[in-house]
């Protein structure tokens, strides 16, 4: 569509630009049906997750598999496109630069996603929790709500111990999440590692140190998977224990669907590369998966230190 | 909006003149579903927003309609909370901003010198989301329990324990548009950043793009805020958590802190490119040169960075440390000086000018007037002793409406009119705008003139009913209100009638505007700056 009504003008152009600079190329592609579809998906998605929670006998639930469905399709459509109309040389470096400004600024907005939750987290712990043992000047609030409610961090006893239990147990910093830490902290080696050997035009090495990339990835999925089992099934650590177990599980949770994010998308730099995708000169694609991964890097160790350790 | 699609593309002798018009939009519905131009998303983001301008504004009727009298008359409590709810939700997230953002999307890549936006195809999903999300919201009304009753502020608990089922839905929806806010404002970001024309230096942008950019960088910074807020709600209400609930440790507070650090930079996301329009339609019926235009940029951003370090004076009854009420009552006092410089800067500007009075800016005057009042009132709210007074009285009410409708509504129209020209290439009709000026200043101040006293006088706001001696002014607030409301219906004939002729419009219709905008025909051509211009 788009590639095809176009590409002879945006051609001429680029020829054009060498002489008068670089603005005369930017690509606008005509047409996309896929926008709406991802729309499309996108409501039915929401809508049959809101049917699933809400009546979960309702048919309409399905809607939820159906707008996902919708959205991988839209996902690979999508990026076809850009990848073909990348690779047949409509793309300037002012549309590189434009992706570039994209990437950043969504990372920026994913930052602000998790400042919310460690917002939270900190509010918690330094002022509600002390508040309600009548820190401050809230001696009233702790006499007449819970009198018995002594503050501590991890809350272990949640002041309504008859409505949320409070878990048994927290999970120990320096056994599964040192070793994720140190999953996580080598995977961002060795995406570096790959980035340099495709710049180096190294496609071998490149594939190998992305796939272990990869696999460190996976096994950081893995431990995370084994953890939340522990925490259900050993500690009593759960959702419904207390403001811990909330913070808990929204951070590491969301950190972990990330990672996963993260891990889809870097699979698929792989398939790209293993086609023959990138050059030592060009490859944004490869370096916005590197930028998503390395913050989620970055995310990882602030839990660590600040959901597990302290 | 078939009668756009024709008079945007009816410019076959103009659009040879310029040289650069290589595809006319496409035929048929389709150019609108899978359309990648930044004029035809700017004009779908323009009609949604008023039509969902009016569906609120129905909503604000039923709510004056109610208050008409003391007594339930009409409508029971328990739908009139859906209506504020609803009326709230859909003028902050359906009206004012998709409006800002359209004019964005009209206007940004014309004044840079742009071929269009950064990132085409996004752009068109932005705009897509927002009618599935607001009809998913507006279903939520015919739902078992009925639609969202707490509040467009939505506090917990009275949206988590005590919400009805509807809520799930209603999170969904806000999760929907903030995915379009974001994508929106990262386009809007992008093009500002990587796509103005050679020569067109940061201190060189029209204050429309300038107010916009940091505009961009509020939404991207708060909207995940709102996202992971709805988030904790819905993981309080389905999966147990207690986020909110001081019974498992949370804190119903935590949710007003993390709503309004999103909510008070919304404020300002509202506003911003309010101020830009305004800075272009003043100087233009002036004939001046903007008066401090490094101040204004400066002005901007300080508001925008301020924005961050006051949100807690939406919370000043809440049980807040001492310090707390101290540092966010000056922190929000501190707003007023960059404000206040940009009013001694449009003031400036008409001082000594050549000036004449069309409706353009008959609008940016009302804008100037009215938006101070609503700040002076804000500057009472900011006050901490005092605001235990007004807190949650129509003292509020009136101070948030008179900075959102004559503020923000204002100059949305007042950028309408200015920008018609350019749009349709003809002009609208004077003598109805000068009455739908006219109509408006004088509804908008008998709706929201007497809510400050009866707000002083102490009537909650968010309450069907009130006590005998609110009478006289809850009459004269909904007089206005109906006045108002139905102005905007001559409004929508002044536009549509412009769309369908008139006189014709020259490239720059007005004597003293300036900008790349006005250098393209009008109506502009489908493509605009195909081959940058050159910015001296």
């Amino acid at each position: 569509m788009a590639t095809v009504s176009h590409s002879s003008d945006a051609h001429d152009s680029h020829d054009a630009n060498h002489n008068s600079g670089d603005h005369q190329s930017y690509y606008v592609p005509h047409q996309s049906h896929w926008p709406i579809v991802a729309a499309s998906g996108l409501f039915l998605l929401m809508f049959g997750t809101g049917q699933m929670i809400n009546h979960p006998d309702s048919p309409l639930r399905w809607l939820s598999v159906v707008g996902a469905l919708i959205i991988i399709w839209m996902f690979f459509g999508w990026f076809r496109n850009v990848i073909e109309e990348s690779m047949g040389g409509l793309y300037d470096e002012q549309m590189d630069r434009s992706f570039r400004w994209g990437m950043g600024w969504f990372i920026f907005s994913e930052v602000m996603f998790f400042a919310a939750f460690f917002g939270a987290l900190f509010y918690v712990r330094q002022l509600a929790v002390p508040w309600l043992a009548g820190d401050g000047s809230n001696a009233m609030t702790h006499e007449l709500l819970w009198p018995d409610f002594v503050a501590q961090w991890p809350l272990m006893t949640p002041p309504d111990t008859s409505a949320y239990s409070g878990p048994q147990q927290i999970i120990d910093p320096w056994h599964l999440p040192l070793i994720n830490t140190v999953l996580l902290v080598t995977s961002s080696v060795t995406l570096t590692f790959a980035h340099h050997a495709l710049r180096a035009n190294k496609r071998g090495a490149l594939a190998s140190w992305l796939a272990l990339t990869l696999l460190l990835g996976a096994a950081f999925l893995v431990i995370q998977a084994e953890e939340y089992v522990e925490a259900y099934t050993k500690l009593g650590l759960t959702l419904e224990s207390g403001i811990y177990g909330g913070t808990f599980f929204i951070l590491t949770g969301f950190h972990g669907l990330h990672v996963t994010m993260g891990s889809i998308i870097l699979l698929v730099m792989l398939l790209r590369i293993l086609k023959g995708h990138f050059t030592p000169q060009q490859h944004f694609g490869f370096e916005a998966a590197a930028w998503y991964w390395h913050f989620v890097d970055v995310v990882w160790l602030g839990l660590f230190l600040f959901v597990y350790v302290f | 909006m078939s009668d756009i699609a024709q008079s945007t593309s009816q410019s076959p002798s103009k659009s040879d003149q310029s040289g650069h018009d290589h595809h006319g939009p496409a035929k048929g519905i389709t150019r609108w579903i899978y359309t990648t131009n930044h004029k035809d998303i700017g004009t779908l983001y323009l009609w949604f927003s008023f039509i969902m301008f009016l569906t609120g504004g129905c909503m604000a009727l039923v709510i004056r309609s109610e208050l008409f009298q003391p007594g339930l008359q009409l409508v029971q409590p328990e739908f009139f909370n859906q209506m504020t709810t609803m009326h709230g939700l859909i003028m902050v997230f359906g009206a004012v901003m998709p409006a800002f953002v359209g004019l964005a999307n009209w206007m940004i890549p014309m004044m840079v010198g742009a071929p269009d936006m950064a990132l085409p195809r996004m752009n068109n999903l932005s705009f897509w989301i927002l009618p599935f999300a607001f009809a998913m919201l507006l279903s939520t009304l015919l739902m078992e329990g009925g639609g969202p009753n707490f509040g467009w502020t939505f506090y917990a608990p009275l949206s988590t324990t005590y919400a009805p089922p509807s809520v799930t839905f209603f999170i969904f929806s806000v999760h929907m548009m903030g995915i379009s806010s974001i994508m929106g404002a990262i386009n809007v970001i992008a093009t500002i950043l990587n796509m103005r024309a050679p020569g067109m230096t940061l201190m060189k942008m029209p204050l429309f793009v300038w107010t916009w950019l940091i505009t961009a960088f509020l939404l991207i910074a708060v909207m995940p805020v709102l996202a992971g807020v709805i988030t904790m709600m819905l993981m309080d209400i389905h999966f147990g958590t207690s986020f909110f609930d001081a019974g498992g440790g949370g804190d119903p507070v935590l949710f007003q802190h993390l709503f309004w650090f999103f909510g008070h930079p919304e404020v300002y996301i509202m506003i911003l490119p309010a101020f830009g329009i305004i800075s272009h339609i003043v100087p233009a019926f002036s004939r001046k040169r903007l008066f401090g235009y490094a101040s204004m940029v400066y002005a901007t951003a300080s508001i925008a960075l301020l924005s961050f370090i006051v949100w807690a004076h939406h919370m000043f009854t809440v049980g807040l440390p001492l310090a707390g009420e101290l540092f966010f009552m000056y922190s929000t006092m501190l707003i007023a000086v960059p404000t206040g410089v940009k009013v001694f800067n449009w003031v400036s500007t008409m001082f000594r000018g050549a000036m004449t009075f069309e409706t353009p800016m008959l609008f940016a005057i009302g804008f100037i007037v009215l938006f101070t009042i609503g700040g002076f009132s804000g500057l009472m709210l900011a006050i901490s002793p005092a605001d235990f007074q007004y807190h949650d009285t129509y003292f509020v009410v009136a101070h948030f409406h008179y900075v959102l409708v004559p503020g923000a509504v204002f100059s949305i129209i007042a950028g309408a009119y200015y920008w018609l020209p350019k749009w349709t290439g003809h002009m609208y009709d004077e003598c109805l705008g000068k009455w739908h000026f006219w109509l408006s200043m004088i509804g908008v101040n008998l709706t929201f003139f007497p809510m400050h006293f009866i707000g002083l006088a102490g009537m909650p706001r968010r309450i069907p009913d009130y006590a005998l001696q609110f009478a006289d002014f809850n009459m004269i607030a909904s007089i206005g209100g109906f006045l108002f409301g139905f102005s905007q219906l001559l409004f929508l004939y002044i536009v549509i009638k412009c769309i369908r002729g008139g006189k014709q419009a020259e490239a720059n219709p007005w004597e003293g505007a300036e900008g790349l905008e006005w250098e393209v025909p009008s109506p502009a051509p489908y493509h605009t700056f195909s081959t940058p211009p050159e910015v001296k």
